[in-house]
């Protein structure tokens, strides 16, 4: 318990965190591109093309596991919001920091992929189902955080800002999902959604858990490598900073 | 315990008569808007009825979010915003007694002119009531949200882009379920289910609202 405490505390040093994380990038992104591989060629190659669909349901394998990692970076950074506002850990809001674009772009590329995988199965780019609504309002949501830390010069501020930001809009992801779920039956649109098919055949499965285990994986490399980039940035006064960038 | 809600209350709605042509603005936006919408439209008496309480709502919505703009700016820059937040008693009560003098000069006013307003855009007449309806159960919801983007940005000079984006992701719920419930009157079926979303959005950022803006105006005083 007391050695668990000890790394806490330690986590919450960006000069730990920056000297204990190298090493920690380079694995996650290791592992995270044996994965995106495996998983690639076995979705892109192997998995039988589908009965209805063709080949072009296989850009699933971008589109599932890439809106999966938006919506989980976005509670991981309401996660660290309620962090940063409990105990006012420093090492939370560089998260915040580092994680909203990450977030953002993960949110566009589910979008762009449910645009391209839209037009051949649905017949049209974009519908404003529950589902598509709702990532482009945690597309928006991500750009908020991005853009209030800009607006505010005060660090302190503007962590905290940022943070009580995150936690109020997780707090309406659920609202906004169950609202459009609820409006587009209003006005249904005719869309073959893949709810009603039966459960995913298992070859076309693996490869799918394969590349999500990669995303995340690969995207928590990413962050982590924002991470410590935004820790130099801002410990750039510091004595063991300039001791780095001088070279040791 | 209710001392701090009636101080604000009093003080805010007093503010907002005395600086009569600033309190007018978002109703003069809300007319002009819509007037906007009718020329782009066109008066076509197909089109105009049907997308009638959809742009009274969105109307709405955007004069709402303006004006939230400056809801906190005042205070902050003369120091009375300090002086509450300093204030022993609740601070809940306080934001909230702020919050309900602006509806009432902001939200309320454009829920009582929807009518008009509805009859100006060739709206149909089933839908009057549900609209005034919704606009009074839906705007109190947008002060409130409105008021965590206002309470977030409060002194930082940045103008009304910064707080729609921050506010408008938030807005949606309301703006489907307000606009949802004139479709359905409008479609001839009942409109209680959106009703019922919408009591629950009230209830629901009456009781969450505050807090965050009390957060919000907290951090705004942090270095």
């Amino acid at each position: 318990m007391g050695a668990i405490k000890d790394v806490f505390h330690r986590m919450g040093s960006p000069r730990f965190f920056y000297q204990g994380s190298s090493l920690w990038v380079r694995g996650l992104y290791i592992g995270g591109s044996l994965g995106l591989i495996v998983g690639s060629f076995w979705g892109l190659v192997l998995a039988p093309p589908d009965k209805y669909q063709g080949d072009s349901f296989r850009i699933m394998y971008m589109h599932v596991p890439s809106a999966h990692l938006a919506e989980m970076v976005y509670f991981a950074c309401a996660v660290a919001g309620f962090v940063y506002v409990v105990w006012r850990m420093k090492m939370a809001d560089v998260f915040i920091a580092a994680a909203a674009p990450v977030g953002a772009v993960l949110t566009m590329l589910a979008l762009a992929s449910g645009i391209l995988w839209g037009m051949p199965t649905w017949g049209t780019g974009w519908v404003w189902d529950m589902r598509t609504t709702s990532v482009l309002v945690l597309l928006f949501l991500f750009f908020g955080l991005i853009a209030l830390r800009q607006a505010i010069p005060r660090p302190g501020r503007a962590a905290y800002s940022v943070a009580i930001l995150a936690l109020v809009g997780v707090i309406n992801i659920p609202i906004i999902k169950y609202s459009v779920d609820w409006f587009a039956t209003l006005h249904q649109p005719a869309s073959i959604t893949f709810v009603d098919e039966p459960a995913i055949e298992t070859s076309m499965l693996w490869p799918l858990l394969f590349n999500a285990i990669g995303f995340y994986i690969f995207v928590a490399g990413v962050i982590l490598a924002a991470m410590r980039v935004e820790v130099l940035k801002r410990e750039w006064a510091t004595e063991w900073v300039r001791a780095f960038t001088r070279g040791k | 315990m209710m001392g701090n809600f009636g101080v604000q209350f009093r003080r805010d709605l007093l503010v907002a008569i005395r600086a009569r042509t600033e309190t007018a603005n978002p109703i003069a936006f809300f007319v002009l808007a819509l007037s906007l919408f009718v020329f782009a439209v066109g008066t076509d008496s197909e089109t105009l009825p049907r997308v009638a309480p959809g742009v009274v709502w969105v109307v709405a919505l955007f004069a709402a979010m303006l004006s939230t703009e400056n809801l906190f700016q005042r205070d902050h820059d003369d120091g009375s915003l300090e002086l509450m937040l300093l204030d022993s008693r609740p601070l809940f009560l306080g934001v909230l007694g702020k919050l309900l003098a602006h509806w009432s000069v902001s939200g309320l006013p454009v829920a009582i002119l929807s009518p008009l307003a509805a009859v100006f855009i060739n709206a149909p007449f089933e839908i009057i009531a549900i609209l005034v309806g919704t606009l009074l159960l839906g705007t109190p919801v947008l002060t409130l949200i409105g008021g965590i983007g206002a309470a977030l940005t409060a002194g930082l000079g940045r103008g009304g882009l910064l707080l729609a984006v921050l506010v408008m992701p938030l807005y949606i719920p309301v703006l489907i379920f307000g606009s949802g419930a004139c479709y359905r009157v409008l479609d001839g079926a009942t409109a209680t289910a959106p009703v019922l979303w919408l009591i629950v959005l009230l209830a629901g950022s009456i009781t969450l609202a505050p807090f965050a803006i009390g957060a919000a105006l907290r951090g705004s005083q942090e270095y």
